[in-house]
């Protein structure tokens, strides 16, 4: 037997294409072909794969070996394909038999030793290899922990390629130890109960996990901004499993699990600097297509500190996966879209130098300047913010209090029982949360009482607010609604969504 | 004097491989066909007639490596030019040939085993 095949997956973004590795090897000069389109990083797999089979006292064919990655138009890059050409060669050798591998999916790459090392992307390979209808599929031990959330298939994790081999030959293979893998949040040592004071920012986070509102914190440094933004995921429900599915998809193509269990229920929490550029932050990348820092907030918190430093373009590009929850990114290899479905937190001084605050004495910006800092974030962006709070500093009451904020359990329960009441009540809508609900609906089916109508109306006449802003006034007061049990919320629930709302329209 | 043992080797592997074609009934055309460019080891003929040209490799270790693996993508156009040379000049340009190549490893006890790959370009 001179020919064999068995299986790898290709992945462009989140879709993975099973492909089918065939070996052939003939009669002729000692040579080695890969044909496919392979990357840098794949051409040099033979000498990896190699070097492998030489050193684990198996034979190397001194022949002419053909190896090829079909569907040949799709481009292919990186090492995960090593494990699957290194046993495509060694089966079409006749050294081990062929029709045992070749509807088995094999993934890692491979030390000069044998060793099989992991590599990215594991999870979304191996959904590609289930719905394609593979029932076995081989991973690098290492990736063993993600590869186990798949259902399904069955999953093999190898440490070496000798004990593929032995695998294959005599059917035995060490059972690899069973990883207790619950679906379990992993703790976190940070709790709301760590926050002094700052009773109304601790509402508006409450209010934006409850309803998914995105907000914009507004205060001086030190008052507790980032401190508020990192809590949030600890006050959000756990995710279900098909949330955490796609969260662990998306970590595992940028290889992030290193910051991230594969299996925590946690929502995600993504704070890029504000010097970050747009590819960093939307996803991109000429040759492999990576997802940017709002995918990899899917499900979960994107937070961005001095947010009006960021470049103007950096924020603008999360226009459209604000709307769309989805992010599609062309390049020339292809287009890829990824999940961007995410809770945004921006947090900002008042001014640029950060002290404007009560009167503003001790700023030393211009009031030019004051005004122009916070127009830096205005425009469609601001459009999407629900909430924006003033953070005030801490003042010596709250910090000499002895008994401790509301812990993150406490308000997550509370977070929760909100949430079931928004679910039942948009059962019938194709919309989950209450910042989704359209402008229209709020006006007919989903319009708070009639006093608070009335309050919003005359408050839109006396042009304190918007149009725009009563349409978001009316969706955090169902939020605020939710959170003190009313059916419809009262005229208190719109007056403090407009409190919430900080009373400017920028 | 190590160049010596080479050429010493050399001839016998190119001997063995002379037996080895006889033996399937080729004729030996010509052997160490030689001009500027370089050398045919061994022109011979098959009973199909189609001229084969064979590169013989003769080691007598295989610490270097297996002995087709030296010779690399240029040798191979090298032998094929050197082929097209001498079919030009014996008046044979457009008859049926193939490259041949042929790896003999002498045991230390003196035995020796040979490996005939025909037509590998």
């Amino acid at each position: 037997m001179s020919l064999a095949q068995t299986k790898s997956v290709a992945l462009l973004g989140l879709d993975g294409h099973v492909v089918t590795v065939e070996v052939d090897i003939a009669d002729g000069l000692p040579m080695y072909s890969l044909l496919g389109l392979p990357d840098a990083a794949l051409s040099e797999s033979r000498d990896r794969v190699r070097a492998a089979i030489v050193n684990c006292a198996e034979i190397w064919p001194n022949r002419k070996v053909t190896v090829s990655l079909s569907p040949a138009w799709l481009p292919k890059s990186g090492s995960s394909f090593d494990l699957a050409i290194c046993i495509a060669i060694l089966s079409a050798n006749a050294t081990v038999a062929p029709d045992s591998i070749a509807e088995v999916v094999f993934l890692g790459e491979l030390s000069l030793d044998g060793k099989i090392r992991s590599v990215r992307g594991v999870l979304p390979a191996l959904i590609a290899a289930q719905k394609a209808g593979i029932k076995v599929a081989v991973v690098p031990k290492a990736n063993y922990g993600e590869a186990q959330l798949m259902q399904g298939i069955e999953i093999i994790a190898m440490e070496h390629i000798k004990q593929v081999i032995r695998w294959l030959r005599t059917g035995e293979r060490e059972i690899a130890d069973v990883i207790d893998m619950q679906w379990q949040p992993s703790d976190l040592n940070i709790d709301f109960a760590d926050v002094a004071g700052q009773p109304q920012a601790r509402l508006a986070a409450e209010v934006a996990a409850i309803g998914g509102h995105h907000i914009l914190l507004i205060g001086p440094p030190g008052a507790g901004k980032t401190m508020i933004a990192e809590r949030i995921p600890t006050i959000l429900p756990a995710l279900t499993v098909s949330q955490a599915l796609e969260v662990a998809a998306v970590h595992s193509i940028a290889g992030s699990f290193a910051t991230r269990s594969p299996t925590s229920l946690v929502a995600p929490i993504v704070s890029p600097h504000h010097t970050t550029t747009r590819v960093a932050m939307v996803g991109g990348g000429a040759h492999a297509i990576k997802p940017g820092a709002c995918s990899l907030a899917h499900n979960g918190v994107l937070f961005i500190d001095e947010a009006p430093e960021c470049p103007s373009g950096v924020l603008d590009s999360l226009r459209q996966p604000l709307e769309a929850g989805t992010i599609t990114i062309a390049r020339s290899i292809g287009n890829v879209t990824f999940p961007a479905q995410f809770l945004l937190v921006l947090a900002a001084n008042p001014c640029p130098c950060g002290k404007f605050t009560g009167r503003g004495h001790n700023c030393t910006c211009s009031s030019q300047q004051v005004r122009r800092y916070l127009g830096r974030l205005s425009g469609p962006l601001m459009d999407r913010i629900d909430m924006r709070v003033h953070v005030d500093p801490v003042g010596r009451v709250d910090m000499a209090r002895l008994e401790l904020g509301e812990s993150s359990a406490h308000i997550r329960e509370r977070v929760i029982a909100a949430r079931a009441i928004a679910q039942q009540r948009f059962i019938d809508h194709p919309w989950s949360l209450n910042s989704q609900i359209p402008s229209r609906a709020l006006r007919s089916v989903f319009a708070p009482e009639r006093s608070a109508m009335n309050f919003l109306h005359e408050e839109l006449d006396k042009e304190h607010i918007t149009a725009r802003g009563l349409h978001k006034i009316i969706r955090v007061s169902w939020s605020l609604a939710d959170l003190h049990g009313n059916k419809i919320p009262t005229l208190a629930d719109v007056q403090q969504g407009h409190a919430l709302r900080g009373g400017i329209d920028l | 004097m190590q160049r010596k043992t080479n050429q010493i080797t050399g001839a016998f592997g190119e001997e063995v491989v002379s037996k080895f074609l006889t033996g399937k009934n080729a004729e030996i055309i010509e052997r160490n066909w030689r001009i500027r460019e370089g050398e045919i080891d061994i022109i011979a003929m098959y009973p199909s007639g189609v001229f084969a040209f064979v590169e013989v490799k003769t080691r007598s270790s295989v610490a270097f490596g297996h002995p087709f693996e030296a010779i690399n993508r240029e040798k191979a156009h090298r032998m094929q030019r050197l082929a097209l040379g001498w079919l030009a000049t014996h008046g044979c340009l457009g008859c049926d040939y193939q490259i041949d190549v042929a790896a003999v490893l002498i045991a230390a006890d003196g035995s020796h085993a040979i490996e005939y790959r025909a037509a590998v370009l």
